[in-house]
């Protein structure tokens, strides 16, 4: 569905109400996550019963959004986009990541320019592929853990069971924050800064901005 | 004949040594009261119709022999703290009014038992909720049951062990209608509900005692005992769930979670089979992720600095 020439309806209305209640959530996680990680007597960003309280309610939204996004991408072929080719992909991964490092200053054209049957550039499909296919469910079933204790093995030889899937949780949790900042920066690479972000609100991607 | 003769020997000497290895186990019942106060029966001649009569035994009155040689006064006699009179039977009626011991009537001024604080427990106690509303009558016992009492928070290396005992203290009266009648005209508190408000509640009960959060800590003593009103209960997460966490200073303070686990800290903590959200902060995770921020932060720094120029030149 071609608006222009360089102008392409890229993410379709699912995508983006999926990404818009993922990116909120998330962000209230993180927040909540680390008012509960790094809770201090003395000092206080805010109330732990609300935090935990957040995070619960949260936790669950985000996870019904990855329900959505499951659901989505079997139902259209989104899930193309995710597809990682193992054959030359170090190459291309490699051959992105010069262009952001080095190629983009000497105004070199994108290696893998971004179009309807390419969404995502091969450093964008391994990244995305890892967080949604491996963290996302990590974290939402250590979440379901936590949230349940009850469910969780009790004892792993000497370790306790909710030792092991708070500490994974945590991680998890901070991996995909250290990806958020990735992202967000990434994602102000355009013909104008702002102009990936307007795309993943409007829908529309001109295709000279990455 | 004369073979015969040694292996009598032999089997009389093996039978000593049997009793005598059984004798050790045994708690010591020199007046034989357990032969009816650990039994479900009792047979005895019935002085009026002169027969032997066998009666079920006041279930009250039974002791747990398995359990009393596993607390702190399984070395005594019964007649140490009970009135040597028992030993003839019927039991005289006045004998079940005797003024029984309290732990200080005992331990206080004790050397032995020095660093248990006694006189200091009894200090707080007179402080706590259970000394203001009921007095006197609210001894030591109603919590502490001389039979079987362990001195599980000082012994004990194991945290859910802790809980478990000192809890099951708590519940034997704020669980139970009958016990808790004996000092109150009120029923038990609906405990669930009371304590709705406290996420996962299961868990907490489980592996935090309830003096957690309803007692005043002191920290010259092992466990408090000043037990507080209610509304002066503990409500606040974070003195629990964080950095510096409440519950270093009573639930795992004691020397002995350290010292029997060589491990330091942070493996007392994890081999005891406890996470407590907040109060678990590691260092080395925190520096490597502290690390990891920085260069991200350091790479981005640099691109939006080389993207600027790229502009201006």
């Amino acid at each position: 569905m071609k608006e222009s020439e360089n102008r392409i309806y890229f993410y379709p209305i699912w995508i983006r109400i999926w990404h818009s209640l993922n990116a909120i959530g998330i962000m209230i996680l993180i927040y909540t996550g680390l008012n509960m990680y790094y809770s201090n007597r003395g000092f206080r960003l805010m109330d732990f019963q609300l935090a935990i309280n957040l995070h619960n309610i949260t936790g669950i939204m985000v996870g019904l959004s990855y329900l959505i996004f499951t659901i989505g991408n079997l139902r259209t072929t989104n899930h193309k986009h995710y597809k990682v080719k193992r054959t030359g992909m170090f190459e291309k991964i490699k051959i992105q990541s010069q262009y952001y490092m080095i190629g983009m200053f000497k105004n070199q054209h994108p290696p893998y320019p971004l179009s309807e049957k390419r969404k995502f550039n091969p450093l964008q499909k391994l990244i995305y592929s890892i967080i949604m296919y491996i963290f996302m469910p990590g974290l939402i079933i250590t979440g379901i853990g936590l949230l349940l204790p009850e469910l969780i093995i009790e004892n792993v030889y000497q370790l306790s069971g909710i030792f092991l899937t708070a500490i994974l949780h945590a991680s998890l949790g901070f991996l995909v924050t250290m990806f958020l900042i990735i992202h967000l920066y990434v994602a102000s690479i355009g013909k104008h800064p702002l102009a990936n972000f307007k795309s993943i609100l409007n829908g529309y991607h001109n295709t000279n901005a990455h | 004949m004369r073979i015969s003769y040694l292996l009598f020997l032999f089997a009389l000497t093996l039978n000593c040594l049997t009793l005598q290895a059984e004798e050790k186990n045994e708690i010591p019942d020199v007046n034989g009261c357990l032969k009816c106060h650990s039994h479900q029966t009792i047979t005895f001649t019935n002085t009026l119709t002169k027969h032997e009569d066998k009666r079920l035994m006041n279930p009250l009155y039974i002791l747990d022999k398995d359990h009393f040689a596993k607390g702190v006064h399984a070395k005594f006699k019964c007649i140490d703290c009970h009135s040597s009179e028992y030993d003839h039977y019927p039991h005289k009626a006045e004998l079940k009014l005797e003024p029984l011991n309290s732990c200080l009537d005992c331990h206080g001024g004790d050397a032995k038992y020095a660093s248990y604080k006694f006189e200091k427990i009894d200090e707080e106690f007179q402080k706590s909720i259970h000394f203001k509303k009921i007095g006197e009558s609210f001894t030591c016992s109603k919590c502490h049951n001389q039979h079987y009492y362990q001195a599980k928070s000082r012994n004990s290396s194991i945290v859910s062990d802790i809980v478990l005992f000192s809890n099951e203290m708590c519940m034997s009266c704020h669980s139970n209608n009958n016990k808790f009648q004996l000092l109150s005209d009120k029923l038990k508190p609906a405990l669930a509900q009371i304590h709705e408000w406290l996420p996962n509640q299961e868990l907490h009960f489980k592996n935090v005692r309830c003096i957690e959060c309803h007692t005043q800590v002191v920290d010259s003593l092992a466990v408090s005992h000043n037990i507080l009103p209610k509304e002066k209960a503990l409500k606040n997460c974070e003195e629990c769930h964080s950095k510096n966490s409440m519950l270093e200073a009573s639930l795992y303070k004691y020397k002995n979670l350290q010292s029997r686990n060589q491990k330091g800290k942070l493996n007392t903590i994890i081999s005891n089979k406890s996470y407590v959200i907040g109060a678990y902060q590691n260092i080395w995770l925190q520096r490597a992720s502290f690390i990891i921020l920085a260069l991200i932060l350091v790479g981005i720094g640099a691109h939006v600095t080389a993207r600027i120029l790229k502009k201006l030149i």
